[in-house]
């Protein structure tokens, strides 16, 4: 059963499909990946299932909860988090403060929180007062998902979190995400390193044109000679 | 001795001149890029709602002149400013409302809604003139002086005298209070913080579950708070003319460019260079080299970079040399598209 | 056909507008408003092809009319007698030295290889050198101009040519200073361009009041000559006494109103003329490129074009266009008042002029120019009777209603900040909206 689940969505912009009967969904701690070429609709999936673009056709459920007609910032208070693929920093507010507003609906004390994202992320706590935008690109996606974290989300969406780092970096990142998900909170990524993306990924869905075109486990994906020859090149 | 006696010449003359004025444009620059940096515009009417919050003050000092509440030798524009400074607010947001709000959600570009300020800069000046009339205003009362020239002379036995006048002690303490205020909103408290977050990125900030309308809303409390402050110690100062106001917001832009757009510490920052510049250029440096330098070596002239009639002017020669040599300003501020 | 239509019923009304104002207050009035009328539409046209063409943000529009004011100056008062003996060419030498430093820094900063620090020291000191030297050189020739009978000249004069002339110098005139500004701020973003043009303009005009020896500064320049002939040698012309018969109305009130038609008539064919080339201009391949520019700058950019030289070329047109007509009006006026220009009235003014005719028509900004004008000029008296009989009831030594009464001038402003508002908002196209073409 899945804890974040897209059913049958069919969206797109003015009278363009871009998804059609597209189904994604995560497992509670586990991880799962959208992969696909360009234009395939993965970053529309993820909008679409945060509600940040409203869909025609097809349901939203977490954890059973019907959700399609929530507010993105409802959406956070049930138990999501969100990391945009650019933008997705307060460029000139400290570190600490870009967490801080990752908490803002909430109203609770959430020092417990923060120090494990601090544990998480322990350079983010050694540079806490220094501006978000000064940092490096990987630090920053550091920040970026910090910043989801800070609302204790049941799971988080991550939209192409390698984007612009070096594969140093997006190795330590996928490292955290694992640490993430080991710790209960779900993942789901849109990743264009379809590869490793699914080395990691308990669950892998593979998109062309809108379309579900394989589900299955990463394994089995990485191993699934069209997969390969088609997308994960040869 | 002969040093010391230039040193006050300069404080008198530009120190002291330089902080208040200073002061002034500092807190109307912050109030514009206040607007610019949240609301995402450059607000040509801020000289008018500089005007409005003057000409609250000076009808509210009417008023209790006239009820004759009085507070010892204070000037009663600073009793009376918490209640100006209201009315400012509230003009500010009715404006917000009618005027201001349709073009954010119709999330118009920067440039007409620049126009659509040129209208409430209008609409604004007639009212004020409607109401107050167009003349010239004295409004200050109270001890003029917290020192002067002749006391100073006298305490010192200096040949040269310091003038300290009530208006520019207010001015500078006052400054330093509301900065100090606004400082710590903004970097101490969640609101503020959340201000800065919207303005920095709108839709992660939404994301976030930061309210707008919210956003909108103390934008235009802290906008009216400065501009009703900034115009009635400019006032206070000068002296009240409907008219100045209009010309005094190029200064003021000029003031928030020149220390960076978009960036509160630069509008402060700027607002000191361009007062200073204004004064160092168009100070007649004649008596200051009599101090200095030995009586042979002094030139003849008044020694005067520009004459004082382009006081002025000098901001604006600053403000285009800015723009022209650094777009972003002296703090690098915010580059809204 | 249906735009042909509006367009006509729009002028139509507007031509009653000014034949009520004829009737009603005088004709000599309904002339002045409608001459000023069509200076203001001249003025729309230039801010019209900037803005509705290209949009750039020209905020310096008081600038370039001062520009064309000091054309009239210099075209056609008779030169002051011994100005040279005062050592007038060292003024110019001083300027051109100037002139030549802040060339020099201008190409260090450019050209040259050194590294930023470097520059910034070199051209400061290069301007600064150059600024005293000039100093130096043109200060007494300026003390010794200006003591020339102060209270008559005290200035450099002109070249004693006809006034029509300087119409079209102060339009190469503002081209020449929109060039240079449009050089190095036409970069800018729109509201930076927008504050940089205000500032430009102000320095212009700080310029025009102080520098006596140029434009004798606040003690104005009177007497200008005229294209036209004076009242008083028509007061004496027998066809003039004939029409006097003719209409019944005194002598000095049908001189005048020759005067002012026969500015009328030259204005209109400078009106009409600029129309016709600013229109086939829009129709040509270079207008479209303008508006393809204005719609999708980046795109445009892909397409190679040059939209910087664009720009310039458009910010140039439009700037000598406003040129030509704030040489007009200062002919008009017969004198050349430096503190008479005021951001409000020549900047803000005509913008609203261009946005309420419809930014982009050239028909456009002529109906907002003669609508706005009308209403600039006519708001006042309206003003005040609007306030007279919404206080009629009170007694008359009331202190309200004579404060309202005092101060009913001013609802003009209120009134002008309005229409803007209204049509930003409920028609931003304005009255002629553009034509897709």
């Amino acid at each position: 059963m899945c804890l974040l689940l897209g059913k049958n969505i069919t969206c797109g912009y003015d009278t363009v499909d871009i998804l059609s009967e597209c189904t994604v969904g995560v497992k509670k701690g586990e991880i799962a990946s959208i992969v696909g070429p360009n234009g395939a609709g993965k970053s529309t999936a993820m909008k679409s299932i945060f509600g940040l673009l409203k869909i025609r056709l097809g349901k939203i459920f977490l954890d059973n909860e019907d959700i399609t007609n929530l507010l993105p910032q409802e959406r956070v208070l049930k138990g999501m988090g969100y990391v945009p693929q650019t933008n997705n920093i307060f460029p000139t507010l400290s570190v600490q403060e870009n967490l801080e507003m990752g908490a803002f609906i909430q109203h609770e004390d959430f020092s417990d929180i923060l120090a494990y994202v601090y544990d998480l992320f322990p350079v983010l706590k050694e540079k806490r007062n220094q501006q978000a935008g000064e940092l490096s690109g990987g630090q920053r996606q550091q920040v970026a998902v910090g910043r989801a974290l800070m609302t204790k989300p049941k799971v988080l969406m991550l939209d192409e979190p390698s984007a612009g780092v070096s594969p140093i970096v997006m190795e330590s990142l996928f490292q955290k995400i694992i640490e993430i998900a080991q710790q209960g909170t779900a993942v789901l990524m849109v990743e264009q390193n379809a590869k490793q993306a699914l080395e990691i990924s308990d669950l892998g869905f593979v998109l062309n044109q809108g379309k579900n075109l394989y589900t299955d486990t990463g394994k089995a994906l990485l191993s699934n000679k069209e997969v390969k020859k088609a997308f994960l090149g040869g | 001795m002969e040093f010391l006696n230039s040193f006050i010449l300069i404080t008198n003359y530009i120190i002291i001149p330089g902080l208040t004025y200073g002061s002034q444009l500092a807190l109307g620059a912050l109030g514009i890029t206040i607007v610019y940096t949240v609301l995402r515009f450059s607000n040509f009417a801020h000289g008018e709602f500089m005007s409005f919050g003057t000409m609250s003050t000076i009808l509210l000092t009417w008023v209790f002149i006239d009820s004759n509440i009085k507070f010892g030798t204070f000037p009663t524009a600073i009793i009376v400013l918490p209640f100006s400074i209201i009315f400012t607010i509230i003009y500010c947001l009715l404006v917000d409302k009618f005027v201001f709000k349709f073009y954010r959600q119709q999330k118009s570009k920067s440039v007409i809604v620049l126009i659509v300020s040129i209208g409430v800069m209008f609409f604004t000046g007639g009212l004020i003139r409607f109401i107050i009339g167009p003349g010239d205003k004295n409004f200050m009362d109270g001890e003029r002086f917290i020192l002067k020239a002749k006391d100073f002379k006298m305490l010192t036995g200096l040949d040269e005298g310091l003038t300290i006048k009530s208006t520019q002690g207010v001015t500078i303490i006052l400054t330093i209070l509301l900065v100090i205020l606004l400082f710590w909103f903004l970097n101490k408290t969640k609101t503020g913080k959340s201000m800065r977050a919207y303005s920095d990125n709108q839709e992660l900030a939404l994301l976030s579950g930061i309210n707008p309308e919210r956003i909108v809303l103390i934008t235009w409390i802290i906008t009216g708070t400065l501009a009703c402050v900034a115009g009635t110690l400019y006032g206070l100062d000068k002296s009240y003319k409907p008219f100045t106001y209009l010309h005094l917001v190029l200064p003021i832009f000029a003031a928030a460019i020149v220390g960076g757009v978009g960036n509160p510490i630069g509008a402060i920052i700027g607002g000191f260079v361009i007062s200073f510049s204004e004064l160092l250029i168009t100070f007649a440096y004649k008596k200051f080299f009599f101090y200095i330098l030995p009586d042979n070596f002094l030139p003849d002239g008044l020694l005067q970079i520009l004459s004082t009639d382009y006081k002025i002017a000098v901001s604006f020669i600053m403000l285009v040399l800015v723009l022209l040599i650094k777009p972003t300003g002296i703090y690098k501020g915010k580059i809204i598209e | 056909m249906q735009d042909k239509q509006h367009i006509i019923l729009l002028f139509l009304s507007m031509f009653i507008l000014i034949a009520f104002v004829g009737f009603f207050q005088s004709w000599n009035l309904a002339l002045t408003i409608f001459n000023l009328c069509i200076i203001s539409s001249i003025m729309s046209l230039g801010i019209n092809i900037q803005w509705g063409n290209a949009g750039i943000v020209n905020f310096g529009i008081m600038g370039f009319a001062a520009l064309g004011g000091l054309a009239n100056i210099i075209i056609s008062m008779p030169p002051t007698a011994k100005v040279w003996d005062a050592g007038a060419i060292f003024i110019l030498i001083g300027i051109i030295i100037f002139i030549l430093s802040i060339s020099f820094s201008i190409l260090v900063w450019l050209k040259s290889g050194l590294s930023k620090k470097k520059k910034y020291i070199i051209n400061f000191f290069l301007i600064i050198l150059g600024y005293f030297f000039m100093r130096y050189i043109i200060d007494s020739p300026i003390k010794a101009i200006e003591a020339i009978e102060p209270a008559k000249t005290g200035y450099l004069g002109g070249l004693d040519l006809p006034i029509i002339i300087s119409w079209p110098i102060g339009g190469l005139l503002a081209a020449l200073i929109a060039y240079v500004i449009g050089k190095i701020s036409l970069g800018l973003r729109s509201d930076y361009l927008a504050i940089a043009t205000l500032g430009i303009s102000e320095i212009i005009i700080y310029i025009l009041k102080n520098e006596d020896w140029l434009s004798r500064g606040v003690k104005n320049v009177n007497g200008l000559p005229r294209p036209v002939p004076y009242e008083i040698d028509l007061q004496s012309e027998p066809w003039v006494l004939e029409l006097t018969k003719l209409f019944n109305i005194p002598v000095s009130e049908i001189s005048s109103i020759i005067v002012k038609l026969s500015y009328s008539c030259i204005f209109l064919l400078i009106l009409i003329g600029i129309l016709l080339l600013l229109e086939i201009a829009q129709k040509s391949p270079w207008g479209r490129m303008m508006r393809a520019i204005r719609d999708n700058e980046v795109s445009a950019n892909a397409m190679g074009k040059d939209i910087k030289t664009r720009h310039l070329q458009v910010f140039v047109i439009g700037s000598a266009i406003i040129g030509i007509a704030g040489a007009m009006l200062t002919t008009l006026d017969g004198q050349f008042t430096p503190v008479t220009y005021q951001p409000l009235r020549f900047t803000f003014l005509i913008w609203i002029m261009v946005i309420i005719g419809g930014s982009g028509n050239n028909f456009g900004s002529i109906i907002g120019g003669f609508l706005i004008w009308f209403f600039w000029v006519q708001s006042e008296p309206l003003g005040l009777w609007f306030i007279s009989q919404i206080t009629a009831h009170i007694s008359g030594t009331n202190i309200i209603k004579s404060h309202l009464l005092e101060n009913a001038a001013h609802i003009r402003l209120m009134f002008m900040g309005m229409i803007l508002l209204i049509t930003l908002r409920f028609a931003p196209k304005g009255l002629i909206p553009e034509v897709k073409r």
